[in-house]
């Protein structure tokens, strides 16, 4: 009986809308909660009005799947119960609780989907927190979202394909990219080589980006190490070694980051068992290939199960929902589960090229600077983190949250865990996930007092 | 000095919206977010050491980005709309 399944679906980016529009087609009505004001997620993020520009200027190669995303969530919207700009805050048995229109709702669901996305993963060096340094998702959406470039000369630096994208988008909008600063030696590029009967697409558009960008000047550089951003008020310069060299170039922004890193909050507090995953140097909730979760009744799709990208999402938001469906004894065409089981584990492979590709900076943790800032909410520096780690002998991230408060502010360690799990691991000389992984609270953001109290004088 | 520099959107209508007691406008579609660092370079200053931050992630999820309405709420900048009237304060003073 369809009365009985009232699944809820978090996150309206590309894996929640196509699992919203799978449970459509066989007749359910899910709700859908997202926190921002319209679907797309932060990939396929809208524009809050519209403006003079296309598509194409916002979402460049990805402008069809982008438009192709909006335009099917436009037409299931009046067949959901859609929450936009709604905080899920808490998941408990089968209750979550929303922060909505300033109040805090209860939703009881049956059938639970998560799709919360990733952001972006950084790593501390001297000077990250001036105003003007920018994290390389957040550069992309001042652009999409607002049209705007983070300064008048801009550096990218870090790893990963965004890297890349990002420097590309801002100098086809008209900003002054003074450079990309790629952590990667040039050899790790070579990988893509392997890449290439696997996604030649990709692999193409990832090196029109790169000869795009040197056609029109803008320096490349590869293994580069970052050493510092110079400015107290605002973003000065950027100093790095290349090659045992220092160098030093004038810019007023910096966008960075290294790779992704999956929002598994929701995931944690709905009780799923973790497994590390050695190729995103995280623990994640453990899925089998269709998106099911050590807990009945529970799915996870996109990059908040482990990065893999956008077009991942579409298929693991429809293969979710589809196991949903055939969990609930409803009949499912096979013949498209075998589709989307062999585009995904095409996908993940070509992953694993990306990852060789684009490296994790690993030494980059164990080399930075004592007093550089690790946590950026209650400003605890890195030496902080490795003397409790030495002195105190603290070999696991919630003993040292509860030791430094790392990982208690604000962000609730979502700008800083990656890195304090870098840092305490490397302080022992011992594997990243030996340190283990902060345990999740809710509520899973900050909320206002009257949210929980529902608007009475508390 | 601004952080953020305007590539489009220029036509768009104009928000009026009061900044630290000075009238000031946006534009339509702005966050305020956007409103604030097309005019300027800070957004609060940090909780322990007074350093000014202007935000990072934009996304909703590193929280390095709110400011005060006029009834002392406070709000994140990145993910909320900017508003005609809006009468918003920067957090940068120094805490005593």
């Amino acid at each position: 009986m369809s009365d009985a399944i009232r699944p809820l679906i978090v996150g309206a980016g590309p894996a929640g809308i196509r699992a919203a529009q799978t449970l459509l087609g066989a007749g359910l009505r899910p709700v859908v909660v997202d926190e921002a004001a319209s679907g797309g997620g932060q990939i396929y993020r809208q524009r809050l009005v519209p403006d003079e520009r296309t598509p194409r200027d916002l979402y460049g190669s990805e402008a069809g799947k982008a438009t192709a995303l909006h335009e099917a969530f436009v037409r299931i919207r009046d067949r959901i119960d859609y929450l936009p700009q709604a905080l899920v805050w808490n998941v408990r048995n089968k209750t979550a609780d929303v922060a909505v229109d300033g109040r805090t709702r209860r939703l009881d669901f049956s059938h639970l989907i998560l799709a919360t996305g990733a952001t972006d993963r950084v790593l501390p060096f001297r000077g990250w927190t001036t105003p003007g340094v920018f994290t390389l998702g957040g550069a992309q959406i001042a652009l999409k979202s607002q049209g705007c470039a983070i300064g008048e000369q801009v550096v990218f630096l870090g790893s990963g394909p965004l890297l890349y994208l990002v420097a590309w988008q801002y100098m086809k909008a008209g900003a002054r990219v003074a450079a990309v600063l790629d952590t990667a030696p040039f050899s790790a590029k070579l990988h893509l080589l392997r890449g290439l009967p696997f996604q030649p697409g990709v692999v193409f558009r990832g090196m029109r980006y790169v000869a795009e960008l040197m056609a029109r000047g803008v320096p490349v550089h590869f293994g580069v190490e970052p050493d510092r951003i110079e400015g107290t008020t605002q973003v000065e310069g950027i100093v790095w070694r290349e090659r045992g060299k220092e160098h030093r170039l004038a810019c007023d922004a910096v966008g960075y980051g290294f790779a992704l890193r999956s929002e598994t909050q929701l995931a944690d507090l709905a009780g799923c068992r973790f497994v590390f995953d050695e190729r995103d140097r995280a623990w994640r909730p453990e899925r089998d290939l269709a998106g099911r979760t050590s807990v009945a009744d529970v799915y996870i799709a996109g990059d908040g199960a482990g990065i893999a990208g956008a077009d991942a999402a579409e298929l693991a938001g429809e293969r979710a929902g589809l196991a949903l469906l055939e969990d609930a004894g409803r009949s499912v065409d096979h013949a498209r589960i075998a589709v989307l089981e062999r585009k995904l584990a095409a996908i993940h492979r070509f992953r694993d090229i990306l990852e060789a590709a684009f490296p994790f900076p690993e030494a980059l943790a164990s080399r930075v600077d004592d007093d550089v800032l690790l946590c950026r909410c209650e400003e605890i520096s890195v030496g902080e983190a490795r003397a409790a780690a030495r002195s105190q002998g603290v070999h696991e991230l919630n003993r040292l949250k509860a030791l430094t408060r790392i990982g208690m502010g604000r962000c609730q360690g979502r700008m800083c865990a990656s890195a304090a799990t870098e840092i305490l691991a490397a302080a022992h000389g011992k594997p990243l996930e030996s340190v283990g992984r902060l345990r999740a609270q809710p509520p899973v953001k900050p909320l206002p007092l009257e949210v929980m109290t529902d608007g009475e004088a508390a | 000095m601004a952080l953020l520099k305007r590539l489009a959107r220029h036509k768009l209508p104009q928000i009026t919206f009061t900044l630290n007691g000075e009238a000031c406008f946006g534009l339509a579609g702005d966050t305020v977010m956007t409103a604030i660092l097309t005019r300027t370079d800070r957004l609060r200053v940090s909780d322990f050491s007074n350093a000014p931050r202007a935000g990072f992630c934009q996304m909703g999820a590193c929280q390095d980005c709110w400011v005060l309405t006029s009834e002392g709420k406070r709000i994140r900048a990145c993910s909320t709309a900017l508003e005609p009237g809006m009468n918003l304060r920067t957090m940068t003073e120094p805490r005593s």
